[in-house]
């Protein structure tokens, strides 16, 4: 080895191990995980309804995993991980139309996503158990 | 591909500490990737002080003193110092940008942390390999393009469509941005990268350019423009305050535009 030289041997200059973390970078790899929770998230989504589709038992069992405080806590990031990316994914649409790139506009669009997605999943569950009683 | 860890040949190994100048107390540290391309040995970071009243106040006026009070084998790229040339392109601090603009007393980590710039095959110590970088911008054809005869004197262009090359014509090639680009990291070979890109599009929208159709054409592909996912890095780290991914941006409209 140690007689081969170029190319060959050249080492990769490291990378994320030494990038600072940037907002921007931080909230496209976020969109990209809760992207993938929604997959999960629709996978329940599926064996609830399979579940009132094929009996009454089936259907109890189902709400009764789903309503348990474990099941509760998945639920809740279920819904944070879809408001978030249904977010990212209106941050997308303005940059599509060619808005928001500045330094100001980008930071503020990133913060925005948020707070607000924290702010509508905590807003939502209020009124889930308002109208549940 | 995506490989978020380094391969073995690439892994860091503890690196040597330089002895402090003498007669000082003003010193700044500088911890600085290097790589020896003849001693067979792992890329390890060293250590030195420097004297800061025996030195600029840029990053790079550090490096030089380094290379000429402390280690002359020390090896990075500079020329003009002035961010004109951008030679001096490595990630300090954590991000990319030219030495020559960066002062030391704008680092905000204890020491001044150097590497070369990131994910690019090595040369030696902070000079990474950019030939690729070049041939992507050469992919884009980066000149004129007629079909119509030239004409008797210059190619006239208004103040206007002048202005639209505002933003854009400033880019000085020191892959500050691509190499910032996550997206670089994981499909540099197929995907162009933040620096070509805004590259196309300064002659993109050209008034005087004539293979507008042929340079999307060119473009439309599922790497070469569209693993732009507005990461953000490149306009970020660019040393000339460019946007890179409003540039891309701009492209991805063109390419919808031109189906009506």
């Amino acid at each position: 080895m140690s007689d081969m030289h170029g190319a060959a041997r050249r080492p990769l200059s490291p990378h994320l191990q030494i990038y600072r973390p940037m907002l921007t970078m931080m909230m496209s790899i976020v969109h990209r995980i809760t992207g993938v929770a929604l997959y999960f998230g629709t996978f329940l989504l599926v064996v609830w309804l399979v579940a009132a589709a094929s009996s009454p038992n089936a259907f109890a069992t189902v709400n009764a995993v789903y309503g348990s405080w474990i099941g509760l806590i998945v639920l809740f990031g279920f819904s944070w991980a879809m408001l978030h990316h249904m977010l990212g994914g209106l941050r997308h649409f303005i940059w599509d139309m060619g808005h928001g790139f500045g330094p100001e506009a980008r930071e503020l669009m990133a913060k925005l996503t948020i707070g607000g997605s924290v702010a509508l999943t905590v807003l939502l569950w209020v009124v889930i158990f308002a109208v549940k009683g | 591909m995506v490989q978020l860890t380094l391969p073995k040949n690439s892994q860091l190994v503890p690196g040597t500490v330089w002895p402090k100048p003498e007669g000082t107390n003003r010193l700044t540290e500088y911890r600085i990737y290097r790589w020896n391309p003849d001693d067979g040995k792992n890329p390890h970071v060293d250590t030195y002080y420097v004297d800061r009243d025996d030195c600029g106040p840029m990053v790079l006026d550090g490096l030089i003193y380094i290379k000429n009070k402390i280690d002359p084998t020390l090896t990075f790229r500079r020329s003009c110092r002035e961010g004109i040339c951008g030679s001096c392109a490595m990630n300090i601090d954590g991000t990319n940008t030219l030495a020559c603009l960066k002062s030391m007393d704008d680092v905000t980590a204890k020491s001044v942390n150097i590497y070369p710039l990131p994910h690019m095959p090595v040369v030696k110590d902070l000079v990474p390999d950019l030939t690729q970088f070049y041939a992507q911008h050469a992919s884009v054809e980066p000149w004129l393009h007629t079909k119509t005869p030239a004409p008797e004197k210059e190619w006239p262009q208004g103040r206007q469509d002048r202005e639209k090359l505002d933003g854009l014509y400033e880019c000085i090639l020191c892959a500050c941005c691509s190499t910032s680009c996550p997206s670089y990291w994981w499909n540099g070979d197929r995907y162009l990268g933040p620096a070509a890109l805004l590259q196309a599009y300064r002659w993109l929208i050209d008034s005087r350019d004539e293979a507008t159709g042929e340079r999307l054409d060119d473009l439309e592909d599922p790497f070469r423009l569209y693993r732009c996912h507005t990461i953000m890095n490149c306009a970020k780290a660019c040393p000339k305050g460019l946007n890179p991914a409003k540039a891309i941006a701009e492209i991805k409209k063109m390419m919808v535009a031109r189906q009506f």
